[in-house]
């Protein structure tokens, strides 16, 4: 390297360069807050409704549902995606329902297993909620591909 | 070892050193139950698994850089650490918070874990990565904090040298962006966006310059190089890091219900994130190359050389290869991600620890330079049977990964994801014997501790 750059330049430009790309970043940040309301489906948080999808994320965590499953591509590689598992299973949270209550206890011998979570039809109903109102989020290009998520 | 209160980064490294044979035992259980998948059900569902094998994968990384701290930066600012009875009190509490978390994973169904410390006052719990109590989140704030107050005063109160003030950024920095796991939002878009603040900031942002300092420390010992180069190298690299890195986050912006403009900024300045680990290697085997000693240690040269190979192949090679938005949209949370995080973390993370372990434990251990030869061709058997399984387990995933994108989102039928998963069965297979020859790579890492301590070692020899 040319004797001409030396390291207290080398300091300057990172002391520089990192502090002008991080409020680039903070700008952009605040440009995407704006931004959200038009794609984030937080309408449907609001009244009981929203409570219960509220809950339902609280079940979501607690359960650790992501330490399996993907939602919007981020999680575990595991079991399906779950992001579009609303419209997959026919728009039907009742669907979804029956199938998170219709796990065995012991597993599916051979077969990749979902936990039997003993979940009461208000939880139930309060997950299935919450996947109703993932699956309304307005992602770009309508991510995923199709519908097997 | 010239400050004796170096000698408290021993514990650290020891108890990383365990920490990641059992990472490596819950990959095997997981690698397992991808191919027999009721294995273990219902005892340790794959979950469980997963978060053991991923928490105690970042637990023992940060136990890694704190005794890489406490060894380095006492030497750097030649003075005695702060207060070494701090550190030593805050190793206790660190193993004691990750054994009780880890044994609570084990032993507790996770809700009942939510419940019996009580996520709902603060609930932090149950996203990727973060899966930890609240409780166990604020004990690692206080334990970073009492760190970094520690390692802060130490640099104070010594020389100044670049490489110190730059551990110290990386560490302040670590401990900022994890604040960001406190943050939980009912709006999932938002507390997506927010998430990767702590993971993409940490493992592309300041963690970077961790492994930067960490470097160019292993590098001006083994070498003996001028610290004027290999500082101003420095500097150059971690700069392209943040240039690159900071808008590079971007790159997970595009399809959580973000705005369609991140598919711009998230592209661009993630593709030139691969330039800093170029530099990186270049940086890494041009000093090498320009030795000013022969060092006796022989096999922590070969960790540093390592880790500038694999991270820029793992993160550099393999990240470029699903961070341009259009590739994305097909790879995005596929065995592609995973294929990529494997050898990502590998390489960067886990090797430049390796690299640090190996340069200082055997001045911990009271020998003048280096291990005796036996116990380091045995380390270099280890190194090599690690990293080339760690190139396999990465090949056979982008493979999976390849044909989970193809079958369930290319063609023109796409499959189910479970029918899929079936169908590239053989990868998975050949990824958990990859995985074993992984785990007698570890053994042997371990025996290399335990051989030839009696043999007299070569001296430093200037060239
Ligand atoms: C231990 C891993 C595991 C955990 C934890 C888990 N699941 Fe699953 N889940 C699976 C597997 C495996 C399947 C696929 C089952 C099959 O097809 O036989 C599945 C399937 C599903 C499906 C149907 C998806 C489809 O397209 O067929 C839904 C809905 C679902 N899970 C919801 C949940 C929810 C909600 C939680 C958290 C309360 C959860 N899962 C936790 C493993 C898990
Ligand atoms: C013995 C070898 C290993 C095996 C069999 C193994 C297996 C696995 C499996 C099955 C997963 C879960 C993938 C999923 O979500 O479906 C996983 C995740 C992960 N493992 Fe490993 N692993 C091994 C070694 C390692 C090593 C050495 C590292 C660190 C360098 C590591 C880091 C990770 C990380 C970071 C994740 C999360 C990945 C992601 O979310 O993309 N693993 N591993
Ligand atoms: C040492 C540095 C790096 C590490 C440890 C690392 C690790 C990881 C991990 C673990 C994930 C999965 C996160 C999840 O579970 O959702 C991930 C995702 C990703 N990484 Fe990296 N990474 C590194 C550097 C890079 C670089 C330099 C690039 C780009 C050139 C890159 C591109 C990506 C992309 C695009 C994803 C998202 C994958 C998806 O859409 O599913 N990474 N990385
Ligand atoms: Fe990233």
């Amino acid at each position: 390297m040319a004797q001409a750059f030396t390291k207290a330049m080398a300091r300057n430009i990172f002391y520089g360069g990192s502090l002008f790309f991080f409020l680039l970043l903070l700008a952009l940040t605040f440009q995407t807050e704006a931004d959200f309301p038009s794609r984030d489906n937080r309408a449907a948080l609001e009244g009981p409704k929203g409570t219960q999808i509220a809950e339902g994320k609280r079940l979501w965590e607690e359960n650790d549902c992501i330490g399996c499953h993907t939602l919007l591509g981020e999680g575990a590689y595991f079991a399906p995606e779950l992001a579009n598992v609303y419209t997959r299973f026919g728009n039907s949270t009742d669907a979804i329902k029956g199938f998170i209550a219709s796990r065995p206890a012991d597993g599916i011998p051979g077969r990749r297993s979902m936990p039997q979570f003993n979940f009461n039809d208000e939880e139930l109903s309060a997950l299935a909620e919450f996947l109703k109102y993932v699956s309304e989020i307005k992602t770009a290009r309508n991510w995923p591909p199709n519908i097997q998520g | 070892m010239k400050y004796k209160s170096q000698s408290v980064a021993k514990l650290y490294f020891i108890a990383a050193i365990a920490l990641f044979v059992a990472q490596i035992l819950f990959g095997l259980i997981m690698g397992l139950q991808y191919v027999v998948g009721d294995f273990l059900f219902p005892t340790i569902p794959f979950n469980v698994a997963r978060m053991v094998h991923t928490n105690t994968l970042i637990i023992w990384l940060l136990m890694a850089f704190m005794g890489a701290a406490y060894y380095l930066i006492p030497e750097e600012a030649e003075t005695e650490l702060f207060a070494p009875w701090l550190a030593t009190l805050m190793f206790w509490i660190f193993l004691a918070a990750a054994g009780a978390t880890v044994a609570g994973y084990l032993l507790f169904s996770y809700s009942d874990l939510a419940e019996l410390t009580m996520n709902e006052l603060l609930p932090t719990m149950g996203r990727e990565f973060l899966e930890q109590p609240t409780i166990t989140k604020i004990g690692i704030v206080v334990v970073v904090l009492a760190f970094l107050f520690n390692i802060g005063m130490t640099i104070l109160k010594g020389r100044k040298t670049s490489i110190n003030l730059i551990m110290l950024l990386g560490l302040v920095g670590l401990a900022v962006f994890f604040l960001f796991s406190f943050y939980n939002p009912v709006n999932v878009v938002r507390d997506k966006f927010y998430w990767w603040w702590v993971v993409h900031l940490w493992v592309e942002g300041v963690w970077e310059l961790i492994l930067g300092a960490m470097l160019a420390f292993v590098l001006i010992k083994v070498t003996g190089v001028d610290r004027e180069v290999i500082e101003k190298w420095l500097y150059i690299v971690i700069a392209m890091v943040l240039i690159t890195g900071l808008i590079g986050t971007g790159h997970h912006f595009y399809w959580i219900g973000t705005p369609d403009w991140w598919q711009w900024w998230g592209s661009i300045f993630s593709a030139m994130e691969p330039i800093p680990f170029f530099m990186m290697t270049v940086f890494a085997f041009n000093m090498v190359h320009k030795r000013r000693r022969e060092h006796p240690n022989k096999v922590a040269t070969l960790w540093a050389l390592g880790t500038a190979v694999m991270a820029f192949l793992g993160a550099g090679v393999w990240g470029f290869l699903h961070t341009l938005s259009p590739v994305n949209y097909y790879t995005h949370g596929t065995q592609i991600t995973a294929a990529h995080g494997h050898m990502a973390f590998y390489g960067a993370y886990v090797m430049i620890s390796l690299a640090m372990i190996s340069y200082a434990m055997p001045l911990l251990r009271g020998r003048n330079a280096a291990n005796p030869a036996k116990s380091q061709v045995l380390e270099m058997w280890s190194f090599w049977l690690m990293t080339v399984s760690m190139v396999f387990i990465t090949l056979f995933l982008t493979g999976a990964g390849i044909l989970q994108s193809y079958l369930q989102r290319v063609s023109d039928n796409p499959m189910p994801f479970m029918v899929v998963q079936e169908q590239i069965n053989l990868f998975y297979w050949l990824r958990e014997i990859a995985g074993l020859v992984f785990l007698i790579g570890l053994v042997l890492y371990v025996a290399s501790f335990f051989v030839g301590q009696n043999e007299p070692e070569a001296v430093v020899a200037d060239r």
